[in-house]
């Protein structure tokens, strides 16, 4: 059994639960013992990306702490994983001991896929799910984590699932936490586009390796009356 | 300074932007062709990472060493006969050009490939000083009869439809109605065509110059530039400090990067190499040739560490072609010279984070535009840290700051997490309907304009965990 520490992600945690309950489900399925550090509360990527440095330090503290004897910590979100892997060692580099904790955690940290594939070397977990199903790559696992084909495999391997391909895929959604609030029309528009492109695709299902941007094309989708259902990788793979 | 410039409303540009048709229609028409090009002549090289290393290394290299490389720039240039000015702003740069203009009696000026003079507002200087300055490439020429800025580093007037150039055309010209592109073409080669042959000075922009040959290189596709180098008796050429190479073999890198970015071609159909004015005995070049090299806030972004790679800045386009961003604002909504994320970082640079405290967060931080860009900039990590700036430096919306204020002070312990999850989903019973929420209140309604918000869940996870512990698994 492979220990492994659930960063569950304040969204999910609020929003989300059931992607949390995958997840768990996923990660056990694949041979992990998960522990849920109940300290746990949010990465401060909201705050950072925002230009909030010090707010985001003071909830990245919070998280190091939470984290820090984790062997391998493991969160249903590209964006957050991304977080910590690239912008905690940055954003506590003046302060050594922190900075070398931080280098440490960022190590640890794995977007699900991410860990399921690349550290477990698991490509199968035996699901079912019978559907259309198509993937939108959230930018900070793409771009950020390098995540392409992970996700991808999983899938292809989900029994009874036909996975067809969402045109232009690589496009962000427009959701961009706070840009979405700030830049609202925008957003929207960047969201539209998004939406046309899934619904060209034919599937019923589109999923992702985040809520954030699946709460955003969910609302975009339920907004315009569409039958597609947005739904977390993590929920896929726990389909038996 | 007394009269500063007020400051850029990009939220509204954009919303502005987003209700007019004619552009979204363009943009959506012209932007994936960009795209696509450049992806697919990207795709052909399996050494394009390798080239971006070595292209960025020699950038790299050249700022560490800016000063002496500039010095031997100068002194190549001297040997050949060329004049080098300095400038440290845009009014000197402007002062130099118009007070050789007028010592020479220039009437008549062409231009060329000169972003940089729109960075300094040249033609407005020169006008005034009673020349006429036309410029020859064609998008630079119909954004100047329309009286607009450029909106794209590359293509400068993306933005409009073939169909208003038509009939800007009538307006401006008083030629018929053409409306397919090479005929309009056709209309704009025989006016410039006179205007080449009349003019007595041309203005150019430096692509790359050779510190070893004091070499100016421009890279164009309509061979205006060599014209407006060749004809007139004086070329002035106007670079930025960070155009120069060292070799002219670090060349061949730049010219296959710049090309694939930014039109997606292998190659750009004219390249010159333009080596001192004409020698005795030549038949074409300029008399003379001046060389402006210019500042206007780049030391001072040399000298910034947190945003000092933006120097490697080729001008190439691709990070504007990739943004989604951009490809919805369209270049005008920046407000300034340069556009998309390269110029969300320039700008603020440039003219201050007060006038331009609303780029930095035009973007989703998607990073595409970091991925396409040949230099490497780290475009979305200079975002945030200008974005960190503008909140260190109190310029941060009262709005955003509580919002912030409210997450972190919430999120500071898992007691307190949990009690905003409770109260939140007391409020949401009353607006909260089959799970989804379809107006929220300020400073969230914004969400709710566009999309349906999502309800909180009624049993968060760590409940489900707690109990999940508790009983069998």
């Amino acid at each position: 059994m492979k220990p492994v520490a659930l960063f569950v992600t304040c969204l999910v945690d609020q929003l989300y639960p059931r992607v949390g309950e995958a997840t768990v489900r996923v990660l056990e399925r694949a041979g992990c013992a998960v522990a849920f550090p109940a300290e746990q509360t949010c990465c401060g990527q909201a705050a950072f990306n925002n230009g909030f440095q010090e707010e985001a330090r003071v909830l990245g503290r919070r998280f190091l702490d939470v984290f820090a004897d984790a062997p391998a910590i493991v969160a249903p979100s590209g964006s957050c994983a991304d977080m910590v892997r690239e912008w905690y060692p940055h954003l506590f580099r003046d302060e050594p001991a922190l900075g070398v904790l931080a280098r440490s955690v960022a190590s640890r940290t794995y977007e699900l896929s991410e860990y399921l594939v690349r550290v477990l070397g698991v490509d199968d977990l035996g699901a079912r799910f019978p559907a259309t199903v198509t993937y939108h790559p959230s930018c900070h696992g793409l771009r950020g984590l390098g995540l392409r084909e992970e996700p991808l495999g999983l899938l292809r391997a989900v029994r009874d699932l036909r996975l067809v391909e969402l045109p232009d895929a690589g496009q962000c959604c427009g959701f961009g936490g706070f840009f979405s609030i700030k830049f609202a029309a925008l957003s929207g528009a960047m969201l539209s586009v998004k939406l046309d492109n899934i619904e060209a695709s034919g599937a019923e299902v589109v999923t992702a390796t985040d809520v954030s941007c699946l709460m955003h094309i969910s609302g975009g989708l339920s907004r315009r009356g569409s039958r597609v259902r947005a739904l977390h990788l993590a929920e896929i793979l726990a389909g038996s | 300074m007394t009269n500063r410039p007020p400051r850029i409303d990009l939220i509204r540009n954009v919303e502005r932007a987003l209700r007019d048709a004619s552009l979204q229609r363009q943009m959506g028409k012209a932007m994936p062709a960009s795209r696509k090009a450049r992806a697919d002549v990207v795709a052909e090289l399996p050494e394009w990472e390798s080239l971006r290393s070595t292209a960025a290394g020699i950038k790299d290299h050249v700022l560490a060493n800016l000063e002496s490389y500039l010095r031997q720039l100068e002194s190549q240039v001297s040997a050949l006969g060329g004049t080098v000015h300095w400038a440290s702003g845009a009014a000197e740069a402007r002062a130099i050009i118009t007070d050789l203009a007028r010592s020479r009696g220039v009437r008549r000026i062409v231009k060329s490939k000169s972003m940089t003079t729109e960075e300094i507002s040249l033609n407005a200087a020169l006008e005034a000083a009673g020349a006429r300055v036309v410029e020859t490439d064609l998008g630079e020429y119909v954004v100047q009869l329309a009286g607009e800025r450029p909106s794209h580093l590359i293509a400068p007037v993306i933005h409009k439809p073939t169909e208003e150039i038509a009939d800007l055309f009538v307006r401006k010209l008083g030629v018929p109605r053409y409306e397919r592109p090479e005929e309009l073409a056709r209309v704009a080669r025989e006016v410039l065509r006179a205007e080449f042959l009349a003019a007595e000075m041309g203005i150019t922009g430096v692509n790359f110059a050779i510190a070893e040959s004091g070499t100016l290189v421009i890279v164009e596709n309509e061979g205006n530039a060599r014209l407006t180098t060749a004809r007139p008796r004086i070329h002035v050429a106007v670079m930025g400090i960070e155009k120069v190479l060292p070799r002219m073999a670090d060349l061949s890198v730049f010219l296959r990067i710049l090309a694939r970015s930014g039109t997606g071609q292998r190659a750009s159909v004219y390249v010159s190499l333009l080596t001192g004015p004409r020698r005795a005995g030549e038949t074409d070049g300029p008399e003379e040739l001046h060389l402006v090299i210019l500042d206007n806030g780049r030391r001072r972004l040399l000298a910034d560490p947190g945003l000092r790679t933006a120097l490697r800045c080729i001008r190439c386009g691709a990070c504007q072609n990739e943004c989604p961003v951009y490809r919805h604002a369209g270049g005008h909504a920046y407000g300034s010279v340069y556009a998309g994320p390269i110029g969300a970082v320039l700008t603020p640079a440039y003219e201050g984070m007060e006038r331009a405290r609303d780029l930095p967060f035009a973007s989703t931080l998607c990073r595409a535009c970091a991925d396409v860009c040949p230099v490497k900039i780290d475009l979305p990590g200079m975002l945030v840290e200008l974005r960190a700036r503008a909140v260190r430096t109190g310029l941060a919306p009262w709005r955003d700051r509580m919002l912030v204020g409210a997450w972190t002070f919430f999120m500071r312990s898992p007691a307190r997490f949990m009690l905003a999850g409770d109260l939140g989903r007391l409020a949401q019973r009353l607006v909260a309907r089959g799970g989804k929420i379809e107006r929220l209140p300020y400073p969230l309604s914004g969400w709710t304009a566009h999309r349906a918000a999502p309800a909180l869940a009624s049993t968060p996870f760590r409940a489900w965990w707690k109990s999940r512990q508790g009983g069998p698994r």
